[in-house]
């Protein structure tokens, strides 16, 4: 594995499969009544976030103290980064503290590789803008993988706001590095204009692909998108776009329904599909844990590989 | 005055000769001249001093970037003897004071010429005209308008600026940037941009600006000049309209000459670095390929620099957070040498025309952009274009250091530099 | 003490002295499966954890003769040991072995944990932390394939099948068909690796 996970094109189909079992093994430790590795013990994750996700940051949270590390919350909100301390700076305090990992959430694209040059530990893409969100990836294809076995040859089909969506942009990566055959599906204009050069298939008839998916997974689409004519109306896009119970008996009795949270329910995904046994969407919050364990056991539970700062 | 021998220079790379300056021009070019001092140019290739069009100095509002001071160093350097200081400083260069002021700093420092570029409206702000006029009767004789940073996107005001202009044989430099196509644009939108998460900036918000205005110039009956041209359709449409006979001039970046999109996602200074990020943005290997072509057969008419110093805190950021721009003033003649020299496209008398004479006509620069030839301003750069070398902006002019090529070796150097027979720049260094 | 098949099949062809051959290894493990069965009066309530890889083979192995000589089975399971490890930050990070218990769970049994070598100690030094996290057995014994000496912790095997005096330049190197395609026990030195 490299130093550190901030794209999922990161990763070898042989990274990616130690991955998920890894993560395997740390899901039986979470069954257990000591939930608690001495893994990491003193090693510092610190996790900086700069936009709000309380989820993910309680889910790496929860991974790295099951592993022992201490952990350090980097809240933009009511920081010095609030005060307009660059991201650099940030960066620099970082590693005075002697962090070994930093977790990082940025609205912009591509921060995390910033960073990466200026820390010695490693780095996690915990989100970035509309780029990337690995683990995220990592965590969908445990659940995927648990429910359905090998993903070699299975279909999945992710649907919404691909354009915007770096939770879209890592699974596309992974899964295809995993052997799934992916299919995008959304209007035209929630596609990015080179998506014909993505390792995947593209459709704007969510109809057609149901039959053959053995996953779907649902993006969330922003109300505000709509302000800016990626689309006329919430109707007509739920209409075209939703998967309510209809389109959901179009699907085969053993295929799945994801969601990477959080739901605009009666939008994107009607209540009832959301709750239903199909879905994995409480699976995938427990999931995350496990999968998260396993990245930052893999990333810092070995030698030091030392990074040059730029 | 002293006369000066340039002994054995190559003149447009032609054979070598010596050329004798005697009060500020050109006394006597032949073979076995002597004068009170002598200069070895053997192996150098004589050029006319190189005129930019397209310079930002930042003065007066951002000295911590660049000064006309600093910057006009780097210029005469670069091997340039005359450059045009874009109007948006702060305060914007849209008055008559403003752009005196910059002239004056120009004429004080001495490193080169400075020419202000005036704004075509008031702050930039696309709403209103600037007093065009005023600048053009000053001191300064602006004769080239640009709201550069900014597109002169109301179409009416567009059209009132080309035939306002006229009066004073004045030209609209467009910065051809559709707004609403590009809000919040961060790089070419291509597979790149899609991969990367970047919000696009689309070919064609630059291509529709272009159209529009070589209408608008045709039917007005006027002169533009289209800025830093960046696409291969941008190239088309300028090739469509010069070959109808209208009076549009372009200008190409050593940049986007040699530089593409895919460097934001791997480069050797990693991936998002901002040192990449400018406007227009870089783009594919085929649209370089185009203006390559198009400054080759005149299509594009010159090359400028839009040399965009920042200071490094607006460069050491995340992408989407730092300021677009690249330093080229020192490293124009040499990324042109690699591009087009190289490459066989252009000769060095190609290489005067596109550097030195059009951009002085363009602009209407007298005493500049002429023929090294018995009776003309003795404004010459001395170049070796044999050595290369590995890029150091350590030891840059400008005062900011955002060059997209450190680490990159490209060839030749200025070796001196005469702006009316008196060097600025000897042995590589300033005079 | 994990070796892929490729390195100890070439190192067994370069000359690597097998200290002992597949016979030497069934004999010493049905021996070690009389004394458990003396010393836990019949493995009553017994749970056989091997270590990861090898380890788990042979408690598997074990638990063979003694369901063969008193007709009954022993519960075995797994007990991977990486995460608990003191030498992690030596090497780049490595996968996990499984760690599997039988179902009755380890609480107020007698669990022999079962390794292929005894050396410095400290992977069976892991094996107690994993342990403790797991559940409380009543008594914890230890059986190991080799003793090669050269302990740097207060730990010793109740089983031993063999005692093979090294020196710490030496590699010592088992190999189990269910692994490696053969049963042997190899010493090489440390420039064979």
């Amino acid at each position: 594995m490299k130093r550190h996970l901030i794209s999922a094109a990161d990763l070898s189909r042989d990274d990616a499969l130690l991955i998920l079992d890894t993560a395997d093994e740390l899901a039986k430790i979470s069954e257990r009544s000591i939930k608690k590795l001495p893994t990491l013990r003193g090693r510092t994750v610190v996790n900086l976030f700069f936009e709000d996700s309380t989820r993910t940051r309680i889910s790496f949270e929860a991974a790295a103290k099951r592993l022992s590390a201490d952990v350090i919350n980097f809240s933009a909100k009511g920081s010095s980064v609030s005060k307009g301390e660059s991201l650099k700076d940030t960066a620099l305090t970082l590693e005075a503290m002697g962090a070994d990992a930093v977790v990082i959430r940025h609205g912009a694209s591509g921060a995390p590789h910033r960073l990466a040059n200026w820390v010695r530990g490693s780095v996690v893409n915990a989100g970035d803008g509309t780029h990337e969100h690995p683990t995220q990836a990592l965590l969908d294809a445990f659940t995927m993988r648990r429910r359905l076995g090998p993903l070699d040859g299975r279909k999945i089909t992710i649907v919404g706001d691909v354009l915007h969506s770096r939770v879209a942009r890592s699974n596309v990566l992974l899964l295809s590095t995993l052997g799934a055959e992916v299919t995008l599906v959304a209007p035209p204009t929630l596609l990015p204009v080179s998506v014909g050069s993505w390792p995947c298939e593209v459709s704007y008839d969510l109809d057609a692909v149901l039959p053959k998916s053995d996953v779907v997974m649902m993006l969330r689409v922003q109300r505000e998108r709509m302000n800016a004519a990626f689309f006329p109306t919430e109707r007509e896009y739920s209409r075209r776009y939703g998967l309510d119970r209809e389109r959901v008996a179009r699907l085969h009795d053993e295929a799945i329904v994801m969601h990477p949270g959080p739901m605009n329910r009666g939008m994107e995904i009607a209540a009832e599909v959301a709750d239903s046994p199909r879905s994995t969407i409480v699976e995938q919050v427990a999931n995350g844990v496990t999968t998260r364990m396993a990245v930052l056991y893999l990333l810092l539970g070995g030698a030091d590989l030392g990074g040059e700062i730029q | 005055m002293k006369t000066i021998v340039i002994k054995g220079a190559r003149i447009l790379g032609g054979e070598p000769a010596d050329i004798l300056i005697r009060d500020g021009v050109f006394a006597e070019i032949g073979q076995d001249l002597s004068g009170d001092e002598t200069i070895d140019a053997t192996g150098l290739v004589a050029l006319p001093g190189l005129v930019d069009l397209h310079t930002h100095l930042r003065e007066p509002g951002r000295e911590d970037a660049e000064t006309v001071e600093t910057g006009t160093r780097a210029a005469a350097l670069g091997g340039y003897t005359a450059v045009h200081a874009m109007a948006n400083t702060d305060p914007v260069a849209d008055t008559a004071g403003v752009v005196e002021q910059v002239w004056r700093l120009g004429q004080e420092a001495g490193h080169c010429d400075v020419r202000p570029v005036g704004a075509v409206t008031v702050g930039l702000d696309g709403e209103r005209l600037a007093e065009l006029g005023a600048m053009a009767d000053s001191a300064a004789r602006v004769r080239v308008f640009s709201d550069d940073g900014k597109c002169v996107s109301d179409a009416v005001l567009m059209r009132r600026a080309l035939e306002y202009v006229k009066a004073f044989d004045g030209v609209v430099a467009q910065h051809a940037q559709e707004p609403r196509l590009t809000k919040d644009a961060q790089m070419n939108e291509g597979a790149v941009s899609g991969r990367l998460g970047l919000n696009g900036w689309p070919a064609v918000a630059e291509e529709a600006i272009i159209a529009r205005d070589c209408l608008l110039a045709a039917h007005v009956g006027s002169r533009l000049h289209v800025c830093h041209l960046s696409t291969a359709g941008s190239v088309e449409i300028v090739r469509w309209a010069k070959s109808k006979g209208w009076d549009v001039t372009a200008e190409v970046t050593p940049h986007h000459l040699l530089l593409t999109d895919d460097l934001v996602e791997d480069s050797p200074v990693g991936s998002y670095n901002p040192i990449y990020k400018v406007n227009p943005p870089l783009r594919t290997r085929a649209d370089v390929e185009a203006l390559r072509a198009a400054l080759a057969d005149g299509t594009i008419d010159c090359v400028a620099t839009d040399h965009a110093p920042h200071p490094v805190e607006d460069k050491e950021t995340e992408w989407a957070a730092a300021a677009m721009g690249m330093i080229g003033l020192e490293t124009a003649l040499s990324v042109v040498q690699e591009a087009m020299v190289e490459t066989g496209l252009l000769d060095w008398a190609g290489v005067a025309e596109r550097m030195s004479f059009a951009p002085a006509r363009i602009g209407r620069v007298a005493d500049h952009g002429r023929p090294i030839e018995v009776g003309a301003p003795a404004n010459v750069t001395l170049y070796d274009p044999a050595v290369r070398a590995e890029v150091d902006p350590a030891g840059y002019a400008s005062k900011s250091r955002n060059t997209p090529y450190q680490g990159r070796a490209l060839p030749g150097r200025v070796v001196a530099t005469f702006l009316r027979g008196r060097p600025t720049v000897l042995d590589g260094k300033l005079a | 003490m994990v070796f892929s098949l490729a390195d100890s099949v070439s190192h067994a062809r370069g000359g690597a002295h097998a200290v002992l051959e597949g016979p030497d290894i069934n004999r010493a493990l049905i021996r070690i499966s009389h004394e458990i069965l003396e010393r836990t009066k019949g493995a009553q309530d017994i749970v056989l954890l091997g270590i990861p890889t090898r380890g788990v083979y042979l408690a598997r192995r074990l638990a063979a003769y003694i369901r063969q000589f008193e007709g009954r089975s022993v519960p075995v399971g797994s007990l991977d040991v990486t995460m608990y490890r003191d030498d992690l930050r030596l090497r780049p990070a490595r996968a996990l072995g499984r760690t599997e218990l039988p179902a009755d769970g380890i609480d107020g049994r007698t669990v022999v944990l079962v390794d292929d070598v005894l050396y410095s100690g400290r992977t069976v030094r892991s094996a107690l932390d994993a342990l403790n996290d797991l559940g409380r057995p009543q008594v914890v014994q230890l059986a190991a394939l080799v003793d090669r000496g050269h302990r740097e912790l207060p730990i010793r095997a109740d089983y031993v099948g063999k005692n093979l005096p090294t020196s710490k330049s030496e590699i010592v190197k088992v190999c189990l068909e269910e692994n490696d395609g053969r049963d042997a026990v190899l010493l090489l030195k440390e420039d064979d690796k």
